[in-house]
């Protein structure tokens, strides 16, 4: 019997360790023969720890190490001149080793691969990033086996194909030899001419396989069948709920009682406002004085550690935490879960729930808190999703063409590289499996030269095509220049919020570096804050002083004070398309209800008696008049994200339609907008008036002329041109060289897409944007789900189910470009001094 | 378009959608002369029929890709001649006063492509053009036209790069690119702007991938010390702003 959660893990060494034991070799000799890699730098570390018992145990005399950004540089270089038996390290730093001069040397040997966390690595860029190292690793190391390791999937097919090579081809490399690849059964028969590469312009036609179909090649697949269910419920306080709101600020109590009743719980929570909220409240209730802790990705990272390590050490009664906590370290005594708000996910709640009780013949045990009624809708569609076991993890990607740059020209520091052969090699890497050689070339020359059509930037191209037709990399400063942006994770740009001592004589004077740091905050949301403004932080309320050196200067704010500033970015996960899918379906059928808490079902029922309830594929849309304005209401169900881009969009087509739109809000589940003529005359007097505004070519010229403006994709543009390379990363602790000489991306952004608007990089930006923030590819699928089904009702107040949504308005934000309106309303305060 | 998060239906009726269609520019009396604040960050004085634009800084992406390997988006030479074109198409200036700064290094004209050099002629066709000299630009090479100065007098107004401490009033300078920021409701709001006392002004930059130094910035103290209005570029118009209702960064 494994100890808790070293069992997954343990068991994907188990070849290594047979293997290493049964070698011949001395261990002068050996080289690199097992490669582990983690989404967590912490884990790889404790995996490392965790390995050594064993192979102590056994009497193996191995090394086993540990690569990771903080090792230092005399350990890296003796690590490359004597390879350990088994790296544990990062999907960044092999990135860097296999960009590394030696790097055909070092992994020559290398005859496994263990990628933990698998399921997390492959919905994001890093994953992007890891497919192309390990096309790279199987190439130097023919017959390689790569071994993934993950929690349950909806499609295992795609996580089998992202570890063995697709597009399986003729070896084009003669050192190599033939048939030496496991994979060579049936695979290898896929010739393909491929063009010698000293003709001018190689062209391949590849031929890839439609991704996902059945010939694609896949790893075996081992399934671990989970043991005891979970022991899963809805936390029922038996008091109303309110229609809205995420603090479930009414179940501290009895969360409290919980936490009181069991060894040791973790508290999820979604966003890092709500992490701060729960803690604070907890605390408020902690009269026993319980050992409780927080933990999010804002706090300061000593702190973060502290934290993990009295959990580890049994010494905390409850973690709050956000999905910071969602992977990592295993620890021992966790007996509850319990998760505040909306699960959001059928996969993320199972993970979450699996935090608890590792020990398989146990059933974890678990609650799921609702914030509010329609949280209740969404707790009871998770717990029959875990009830049958059933999955929402994301699709598999399209590899980001960002990130197949920063590879690109990685390849060409570690040696010349041969356009062909690097081709065939990229798209035997499951997200690249169907790039096509066009856009192939493309990346090159971005590499190259910046990739534009205006062709200034000849003479300074980064690698540069000898005559053998081979590509190297201009010198040493570019080689540089690479390693110090490697990666796919970037950091929106943080500022230190530090404890200020204020100056009891001087009201409004702070003793700068005075206090400790308690962490820190977003650039953009310390831009936000005017000193005296109050927000919650590291659990509690601070007053925000000034700005003092690049640091936020804070100090307690008195005790019973409200937090003036309501909210500051975390992360937020839009409701599963899957689970939106569950939600309606129970709305759309009353004998659901017998199953819902009776405050749902009466809910239910008042808008059925008000209004009606959508179909299960139906889109409702009121409208009704309230207060001197218009409101439109559409309850789509596909998240926020998707939502906040709808929204936009309709805003722009109503203001066309001149129905003068002032605004709009969006939750999860619908929008409300409001405008300032009467929208329901309007559809009485044209019919085709709704179908026509949720028509699909919505997604055209609209979300085109919106997108060029929209701050959401200049940030996402941002993100894209730092991975690939054209502007630098900004790394921490250095300095800020004062924005006169730094170029913002805005200004990039703007110029770009009025002089090349197909260039590579807002490719990838618009490639981003149809699932990242904008969410643009669910709201497409939306639109065209409801074509024809939009069910209309005009109302001459608002009903029950848009309560919901209207109490959103003035409670977040909204996602309009009105920066003008700011100014004005500034302006108008000069006038008045003026005029007073 | 759609408003911050009202919280007060009548800001919202009066800020809404009309803020758009007002384009006023603010005017300013400076040393006894009428100018004009443009909302492309140009200052136009109409009685010498004069367009003033600062800090042009032509030729940065190529600088910087000659000079660090960052391949900006070779376009903001053409991007910021297009934006001066629109503005000698409105006013129809019989001068324009490049106010220093014009080219982001002394080799930049030698790096401009030939596209945009046609452009500069253009828009020193049937025109005066000064080429002021700027920190970055102080020995401007030969093949641009127009004529060059280290500081320009317009009627009662100064012209020159670097604003000094202590001018006499009338001074017209660049070289600061300042920028305001407002900040309320959880939202802030940069923009490059025209900074001045009723003495002196300093002017926004122009160019295209000019950045932006807050006006409440150490450098603006020894030239504003009293109260300044800030002239900040927003979308639709030109918004004038007091020193009180502005953040530093």
């Amino acid at each position: 019997m494994a100890p808790t959660g070293a069992g997954k893990t343990l068991a994907g060494f188990l070849p290594s360790l047979v293997a290493l034991s049964e070698s011949r070799a001395k261990p002068s000799e050996r080289k690199l023969h097992t490669l582990y890699i983690s989404p967590l730098k912490a884990l790889a570390v404790d995996i490392a720890r965790n390995l050594e018992a064993p192979v102590e145990g056994i009497g193996l005399s191995l090394r086993i190490e540990t690569r990771t950004g903080d090792t230092p540089a005399h350990k890296r270089t003796r690590q490359i001149e004597r390879p350990p038996d088994i790296l544990l390290t990062t999907p960044e730093q092999l990135a860097l080793l296999i960009a590394h001069r030696e790097a055909a040397d070092f992994f020559s040997q290398l005859r496994c691969v263990v990628l933990d966390e698998l399921h997390a690595l492959v919905t994001s860029k890093r994953g992007d990033l890891l497919s192309l190292a390990l096309a790279r690793l199987h190439r130097l190391s023919p017959g390689l086996a790569a071994i993934g390791l993950s929690a349950t999937v909806r499609e295992p097919d795609a996580l089998r194909q992202y570890l063995v090579p697709q597009n399986a081809l003729s070896e084009s490399d003669p050192d190599t030899g033939d048939g030496a690849g496991p994979f060579s059964q049936g695979e290898k028969a896929r010739m393909r001419g491929v063009a010698p590469p000293d003709t001018a312009r190689p062209s391949p036609q590849p031929s890839p396989p439609g991704r996902g179909s059945a010939s694609s090649p896949m790893a075996d697949l081992v399934v671990v069948r989970g043991g005891a269910a979970p022991n899963l419920h809805l936390l029922d306080i038996g008091k109303t709920l309110p229609l809205a709101g995420h603090t479930a600020w009414h179940s501290m109590p009895a969360i409290y009682d919980l936490i009181r009743a069991h060894r040791t719980v973790l508290v999820f929570v979604n966003t890092r406002l709500q992490a701060e909220y729960t803690f604070q409240e907890l605390w408020r209730l902690n009269d026993d004085v319980l050992p409780i802790a927080l933990h999010h990705g804002s706090l300061d990272a000593t702190q973060r550690r502290r934290v993990e390590a009295a959990m580890a050490a049994g010494s905390l009664r409850a973690i709050v935490c956000t999905a910071t906590l969602d992977l990592g370290i295993d620890w021992g005594d966790v007996d509850l879960v319990i998760n505040v708000g909306a699960p959001k996910g059928a996969s993320r709640i199972m993970q979450r729930i699996g935090r608890a009780n590792h020990r398989m013949d146990e059933p974890s045990k678990a609650y799921l808190v609702p914030g509010n009624r329609f949280e209740i809708l969404e707790c009871r569609a998770a717990l029959d999703a875990v009830e049958e076991a059933a999955q929402d993890t994301p699709d598999a990607r399209l590899g980001a063409p960002d990130v197949l740059a920063q590879h690109v020209l990685g390849m060409a520091c570690a040696d010349a590289f041969d356009p062909v052969a690097l081709y065939d090699e990229v798209i035997s890497a499951a997200p690249y499996a169907t790039l096509s050689w066009e856009d192939f070339e493309a990346v090159v020359d971005y590499v190259a030269t910046g990739g534009y059509a205006l062709r200034a930037y000849e003479r300074f191209a980064k690698i540069l095509r000898g005559p053998d037709g081979l590509w190297r990399v201009r010198d040493a400063r570019v080689a540089q220049a690479y390693r110090m942006n490697v990666g796919t994770i970037v950091e929106a740009a943080k500022v230190k919020v530090r404890l200020a001592r204020s100056l009891r004589g001087k009201p409004g004077t702070v003793l700068p570096k005075t206090g400790r740091v308690l962490g820190e905050i977003e650039e953009d949301f310390a831009d936000t804050l005017t000193p005296g403004d109050t927000f919650l932080f590291a659990g509690e309320v601070l007053r925000f002083e000034g700005l003092a050196e690049d640091e936020a200067m804070a100090t307690r704010a008195g005790p019973g004070t409200d937090p003036a500033i309501p909210s500051y970015a975390g992360s937020k996960f839009p409701l599963s398309t899957y689970l939106a899918a569950r939600v309606r379906a129970i709305i759309a059928d009353p004998f659901e209800w017998d199953r819902l808490p009776r405050q749902v079902a009466d809910y239910l029922l008042l808008q059925r008696s008000r209004s009606l309830l959508p179909g299960e594929r139906d889109l409702l849309v009121e409208t009704f008049p309230r207060a001197g304005r218009h409101y439109l209401t559409a309850f789509p169900f596909e998240g926020r994200l998707a939502h906040q881009t709808l929204g936009m969009l309709l805003t722009r087509r109503l203001e066309r339609a001149r129905l003068r739109p002032l605004g709009f809000a969006a939750n999860d589940y619908g929008i409300a907008i409001f405008m300032t003529r009467d929208l329901s005359e309007r559809i009485a007097l044209e019919p085709r008036f709704l179908e026509d505004l949720f028509a699909q070519d919505m997604l055209g010229d609209d979300l085109e002329a919106w997108l060029d403006e929209s701050s959401m994709m200049k940030r996402t543009f941002r993100q894209c041109a730092v991975i690939a390379g054209l502007i630098e990363r900004r790394h921490p602790g250095l300095k800020k060289t004062g924005r006169q000489v730094t170029i913002s991306t805005d200004l990039i952004y703007d110029v770009l897409r009025k002089h090349q608007p197909d260039h590579l990089l807002m490719r990838a930006a618009r490639q981003d944007a149809a699932t990242g923030l904008l969410d643009v590819r669910r709201l497409g699928m939306m639109l065209e789900r409801i074509q024809g089904r939009i069910t209309h009702k005009a109302l001459d107040r608002v009903s029950p189910l848009s309560v919901s949504v209207m109490l959103e308005i003035g409670r977040e934000r909204v996602y309009g470009e009105g920066a003008d309106e700011i100014l004005a309303e500034a302006e108008a305060q000069l006038l008045e001094e003026a005029l007073g | 378009m759609t408003a911050p998060f009202p919280t007060d239906e009548d800001t919202i009726l009066a800020l809404g959608l009309r803020l758009e269609k007002t384009q006023k520019s603010p005017g300013l009396t400076l040393a006894g002369e009428v100018l004009t604040l443009d909302l492309c960050g140009g200052l136009w004085a109409p009685a010498h029929r004069t367009l003033i634009v600062s800090d042009l800084h032509l030729e940065k992406g190529s600088a910087y890709a000659a000079r660090t390997g960052q391949f900006l988006p070779p376009y903001d030479t053409r991007e910021t001649l297009a934006c001066l074109h629109e503005a000698v198409a409105r006013f129809d200036p019989a001068c324009i006063v490049a106010l220093g700064d014009s080219f982001h290094d002394a080799r930049g004209p030698e790096r401009m492509e030939p596209g945009d050099r046609a452009m500069v002629a253009a828009l020193q066709q049937g025109r005066d053009w000064v080429w002021i000299a700027g920190n970055h630009d102080a020995a401007v090479s030969e093949g641009v036209g127009g004529r060059y100065a280290d500081v320009l007098r317009l009627g009662g107004l100064t012209l020159r790069h670097e604003p000094t401490p202590g001018a006499a009033p009338g001074e017209v300078a660049g070289h600061l690119h300042p920028c305001g920021k407002v900040a309320m409701r959880g939202r802030a709001v940069r923009r490059r702007c025209f900074v001045t006392d009723g003495t002196r002004l300093v002017m926004p930059a122009f160019g295209a991938y000019a950045g932006g130094l807050n006006v409440r910035d150490a450098a603006f103290e020894p030239l504003f010390s009293k109260d300044f209005t800030a002239h900040l570029l927003g979308d639709g118009r030109v918004f004038s702003i007091g020193r009180g209702m502005l953040s530093k960064d």
